[in-house]
């Protein structure tokens, strides 16, 4: 069983250059409003979670309630593999 | 200025406008010390405008033109161009660039990542990116619309690695011109015009020492419909004042709005300006026939994009300031 919410804060800090493994990241806070993931970076974390869960990301499943915080990353990507 | 989102909301007595521009340009060249202005002209009407202003200021004799095509511009761009060169009287030079972005491999390092995504794209089709998502709410992304030959049209979302191989290679283009810009400035004794519109400017849809770098720009407060108002006031062409902005740098015929901005121009710039009064989103859905979320989407988008794009801004950053060495000549 993968930990989505670690893997993607690994995935966060190691590329994004966030200070101290990104842990004052809660896992409901907005990507967007803490200024954590840019449109570039948004579009890394979807190719990093579409190779490292098997899964294929449609245009119209490309919204903040799916991929704008460590929470709707863990949902979103448990229900595409459900 | 009036805070109320109408139609008077962007007008600008264009008399005073330009004659502010033109001084402004005689003082940066003074704290320059540069005795012209060169211009790159691509026809559209932020280059025209800007040429005409140059020449306002300083006379056709101290401002030079460059006609830069490469193998996707629109011959119809480097026409209006011409146009609008030969009307001003300046002095211009045609530098087709295409042979030394073919050297550079800037067709073969973009046809490369698009046939990752395309096998079958090779010399006669055509290709453009279109920007989707932010506009409704979503996340931005990038699409890669391509037309066979056939005239067949495809397009699929770009992945991260063929979309800043596509930029980046795209992007010698812009680069490539400014080389040309700087070496006629430096001959000439001139500096160099940026030619940016406010839209433009605020939201980074320039490339970051390509068509951003410049030694002045004299329109980059000015939104975009203050400048169509201005080439009419300067007496430019009925094509370059008819103009749709478009990016001349896709082989496929691509809308500034379908590459970057989520919404037409005149639109776009009332958003800009909505934003930047403080006008309620509900007050800009009304003004814009849509619905608040739909406004309360492109405030955000908006902001998005100032975020994402201060990197095209900034300057090299220093370990520490050199206090002796001043940002601003004179």
């Amino acid at each position: 069983m993968h930990d989505i919410k670690g893997e993607v804060r690994a995935f966060i800090a190691a590329n994004f250059f966030i200070p101290d493994d990104a842990a004052g990241l809660k896992d409901g806070d907005s990507f967007l409003e803490n200024h954590i993931v840019d449109s570039t970076g948004f579009l890394e974390l979807i190719s990093y979670l579409e190779r490292s869960y098997g899964i294929h990301i449609e245009d119209q499943e490309l919204v903040p309630e799916n991929l704008d915080s460590l929470d709707n990353i863990d949902a979103f990507v448990r229900r595409k593999r459900a | 200025m009036s805070v109320t989102l109408d139609a008077n909301a962007l007008r600008i007595d264009c008399d005073a406008e330009a004659q502010r521009i033109a001084n402004a340009l005689v003082a940066a060249l003074q704290a320059l010390r540069r005795r012209g202005l060169v211009v790159a002209m691509s026809g559209g009407v932020d280059s025209s405008v800007s040429a005409a202003l140059a020449v306002k200021a300083l006379g056709p004799d101290r401002v030079y033109g460059l006609l830069l095509p490469e193998n996707d511009s629109n011959p119809a761009s480097e026409h209006r161009a011409r146009r609008v060169a030969e009307q001003l009287k300046m002095h211009f030079a045609l530098e087709p660039i295409g042979a030394a972005l073919e050297a550079l491999g800037c067709y073969r390092r973009r046809d490369e990542a698009i046939r990752r995504l395309f096998p079958d794209y090779g010399l006669a089709w055509k290709c453009k990116i279109a920007i989707a998502g932010g506009g409704e709410g979503g996340i931005n992304f990038f699409k890669l619309v391509v037309q066979s030959p056939q005239g067949t049209v495809h397009e699929r979302r770009l992945p991260i690695r063929e979309y800043l191989e596509i930029v980046a290679a795209t992007s010698l283009k812009q680069r490539l011109r400014k080389v040309l810009e700087y070496y006629h400035a430096d001959r000439l004794n001139f500096a160099v015009i940026g030619t940016p519109n406010r839209l433009e400017y605020d939201q980074g849809f320039f490339v970051k020492n390509g068509d951003g770098a410049a030694d002045v720009k004299p329109i980059a407060h000015l939104y975009k419909t203050q400048v169509y108002a201005l080439a009419r006031h300067l007496g430019l062409p009925e094509e370059v004042c008819t103009a749709m902005p478009t990016t001349d740098t896709y082989s496929m015929v691509q809308s500034q709005d379908e590459f970057y901005f989520a919404l037409r121009y005149d639109r776009m710039d009332a958003a800009l300006w909505a934003l930047n009064h403080g006008i309620a989103a509900r007050t800009l859905a009304e003004y814009l026939g849509t619905d608040e979320a739909h406004a309360s989407f492109i405030y955000d988008d908006i902001r998005r994009k100032r975020q994402a794009t201060a990197y095209l801004h900034a300057r090299p950053l220093l370990v520490e300031p050199v206090m002796e060495i001043s940002d601003v000549p004179g």
